[in-house]
């Protein structure tokens, strides 16, 4: 521990704690525009410069030491960081208003809290084309602050590296290599950028006007679902404490939007674990390429495709939850409803941008006879709409979902957390191997935000090995841990990987509220606490549910009886199934 | 690709061992080529294990390096103080509208490369040119079509 003084406040800290991080202990806010929980310094914004001794530093990257006295805000400090900031702002565009970040931007909040006049600067703005390739996010140059953080977040966090700085000083730009188009990169389209740009640089792909058109046109029968992690992040923009669960008043809120049925994706997820779990077990028993990777992630299956291709065979070959509903509700639901399946058309709410690309991933998303998802929205684009359709949210009444593609059970729940899919997936398999109910619904060893968790599950005396992994940038070491296995001709090191490619899962995808204001503690957006509160609502929702089993799941035991036959079977193959195939890292 | 006829896989394998090479890396493939293509970018990131997204970081951050041929005759715009202020601003103007091209940047067909430098040495000519080792004094815009014509000419003669 050390001792310092930060503006004649007296503190301890750990060592190696930076300034900056020791100065928010008491309560001393340094502004920066850069530094966020999930990354490294970068000492990129220069606005957290402190004095100590009479010197100017960064306090990002500066460790606090034994007896540093430090001053974070005096008159000349105050003027350098006034004429930093100016100079970030001299070449971004003064189009607030029209921004989709506007009261949620951190460059607003800093331009307002440092008093600077937007009238007496000079603007430069970058006339660099949007990157919309992806058609899951958006990169607007011009708005750009060159802070660095997306770039920290795709190359050292995420191990991506589809962006990266191309030039440098004036003429810097953050882009592909060589200034490739995101959707010619190895983009997986996660949207961790998104979620960790301070300004409008980096959006989601807006599809709400998309979403309107087929509410408008009155010829469609527009269904919706929901996907399990956007029932506990909603909240967050109307005000709710992080990880409230709202599944009722979201129901509520799209019926008033216009959709003809509510559907919810955990239905869908109940679906994909008989067929994954089903699956799971032929392999198991076979020996079939093992491990077997959970493929509900798509941002999970491009990275794959696009860094491991001979791991392709690993895949389970289930599509994921929304595009079974997808897929369901233009077949089965169509028919039982008694209405022109032409006519349905399904609307995704995500908390990922990537599912926004997955809709057109290759012709088994076609797999009834249309597009089974016509569009994906994120949270933060539902957030919009239902404000912008003028619903009092916070005081709608909580309603029910449409059946039967509505009823779900805990285990679906909880595929928006890191762990999730495999617990559930156990249960249900462990049903299928022994016959019986597992005693212990949980798996400790695999929840919580560790990068890699591992466990040995015994199934009466028969061992299943498995690895969790959030963060697609941690699953390097079990990928090496496998291949090496198999070049060896040993036995795999596990038997059932599941990997969801956003540090803590789905409730932190891309495309999950980043919240600001007054309400919330700074740093602002998404970190460690964040993440286990929202885990928390999920998890809390599977503990407290009547069915805890997907395969007790009434609507899906009796879609299978009236419609799909056996599961694994080939009507379920034709629908509920797809295929993966190599992609270049770089398309040119 | 034949890893013999591969420059980027060669020079990469050469350096791969070492930490911090890439720069090393990067001016030999230059050295060899005169500029390092996308081509060979790939070979030397895959050989080196290196992201592509960091190799360009790098070719990208330092002026040195060129990513595409440059053309035949180089073009050297001086805007040292005395030429620039003797009008060399406008000459390069003409270069560019002319040429079809920006600074750093080579025509299509191969022909011209157009780049600005900081004095060559001879401000008593301001503003001064220099293509391909030739100087020329006292420019102005009129005389770009006649440089660049004088060169096509040289050119066709050549082949």
């Amino acid at each position: 521990m050390v001792k310092l003084k930060i503006d004649n406040i007296e503190v301890e800290v750990a060592e190696g704690t930076s300034i900056l991080d020791a100065a928010r202990k008491v309560q001393v806010n340094i502004p920066t525009l850069c530094k966020h929980p999930d990354v490294d310094p970068s000492a990129g914004c220069g606005m957290c410069i402190v004095k100590v001794g009479g010197r100017i530093m960064r306090s990002c990257c500066t460790p606090a030491a034994e007896g540093m006295e430090v001053v974070t805000n005096d008159e000349e400090l105050k003027d350098i960081r006034k004429t930093v900031l100016k100079l970030i702002l001299s070449n971004h565009p003064n189009d607030c208003l029209g921004c989709s970040r506007n009261s949620q931007c951190e460059l607003q909040d800093m331009t307002a809290e440092l008093g600077i006049d937007q009238n007496e600067i000079i603007r430069l703005v970058s006339q660099e084309p949007k990157d919309d390739t992806t058609g899951a996010i958006v990169l607007d140059p011009a708005k750009c602050i060159i802070c660095g953080r997306c770039v920290n977040i795709c190359q050292n966090v995420q191990n991506v590296w589809a962006l990266s700085y191309l030039r440098r000083g004036f003429a810097t730009k953050i882009t592909g290599a060589n200034d490739t188009k995101l959707a010619d990169s190895p983009c997986i389209k996660c949207g961790q950028c998104a979620a960790h740009c301070p300004t409008g640089a980096i959006t989601d792909h807006d599809n709400t006007q998309k979403v309107a058109a087929l509410l408008n046109n009155k010829e469609n029968i527009t269904v919706v679902q929901i996907a399990p992690a956007v029932r506990v992040a909603l909240g967050e923009e109307f005000g709710f404490p992080f990880g409230s669960n709202l599944t009722g008043k979201i129901y509520a809120a799209l019926r008033r939007l216009g959709f003809a049925k509510v559907f919810d994706t955990n239905f869908g997820a109940d679906l994909t674990i008989i067929e994954e779990a089903t699956e799971f077990v032929h392999r198991f028993t076979k020996n079939d390429n093992l491990p077997m990777f959970t493929s509900c992630c798509p941002a999970w299956v491009d990275y794959v495709e696009k860094y491991y291709p001979e791991n392709l065979v690993n895949f389970s070959s289930c599509k994921s939850p929304h595009q079974m509903v997808g897929a369901i509700a233009k077949t089965y639901w169509a028919e039982k409803a008694g209405v022109d399946a032409a006519k349905v058309k399904v609307v995704s709410v995500m908390p990922c941008t990537a599912k926004k690309w997955e809709i057109g991933r290759d012709e088994t998303m076609n797999s009834s006879g249309y597009k089974d998802v016509d569009e994906v929205i994120t949270t933060r684009e539902l957030a919009k709409m239902i404000k912008a359709a003028g619903i009092d949210f916070k005081n709608l009444k909580e309603e029910e979902a449409d059946n039967p593609l509505g009823e779900y059970s805990g285990a679906a729940t909880i595929f928006g957390v890191t762990g999730g899919v495999m617990t559930a997936a156990l249960r249900t398999a462990y049903f299928y191997i022994t016959g019986e109910e597992l005693g212990k619904l949980n798996f400790e060893e695999i929840e919580g935000l560790n990068a890699v968790k591992v466990a040995e599950i015994d199934i009466k005396g028969t061992k299943v090995r498995i690895a969790v992994v959030n963060g697609v940038g941690n699953v390097a070491p079990v990928m090496e841990a496998i291949n090496q296995a198999k070049a060896e001709g040993k036995e795999p090191p596990y038997h059932f990987v599941e990997v969801m490619a956003c540090p803590g899962g789905c409730i932190a995808g891309g495309g999950q509220p980043r919240v600001m204001g007054a309400m919330f503690d700074k740093p602002w957006g998404i970190n460690d606490e964040i993440r286990k509160l929202r885990s928390k609502g999920l998890n809390t929702e599977d503990t407290e549910a009547q069915n805890r089993l997907s395969h007790k799941n009434e609507s899906i035991k009796k879609l299978y009886k009236d419609y799909l036959g056996e599961a694994g079977g080939e009507k379920a193959h034709h629908l509920l199934h797809t295929k993966y195939r190599a992609r270049d890292l770089y398309k040119k | 690709m034949d890893n013999d006829a591969c420059l980027g896989c060669q020079t990469g394998d050469k350096w791969r061992r070492k930490r911090g090479s890439l720069i090393m890396a990067l001016h030999e493939i230059q050295g060899v080529k005169g500029y390092v293509g996308w081509q060979d970018a790939m070979d030397l990131a895959k050989t080196m294990n290196i992201p592509l997204a960091r190799v360009y970081e790098v070719l990208t951050f330092y002026n040195f390096f060129k990513l595409v041929a440059p053309g035949k005759a180089v073009i050297s715009v001086c805007t040292g103080t005395a030429c620039f202020l003797k009008g060399n601003d406008k000459v390069l103007e003409r270069f560019k509208s002319e040429l079809g091209i920006k600074e750093g940047e080579s025509t299509p067909d191969g022909l011209f490369h157009l780049q600005v430098v900081r004095c060559v040495g001879c401000c008593g000519l301001a503003p001064v040119c220099v293509v391909n080792g030739r100087t020329y004094g006292r420019m102005t815009p009129e005389q770009v079509p006649v440089i660049l014509n004088e060169w096509r000419e040289a050119f066709k003669e050549e082949a």
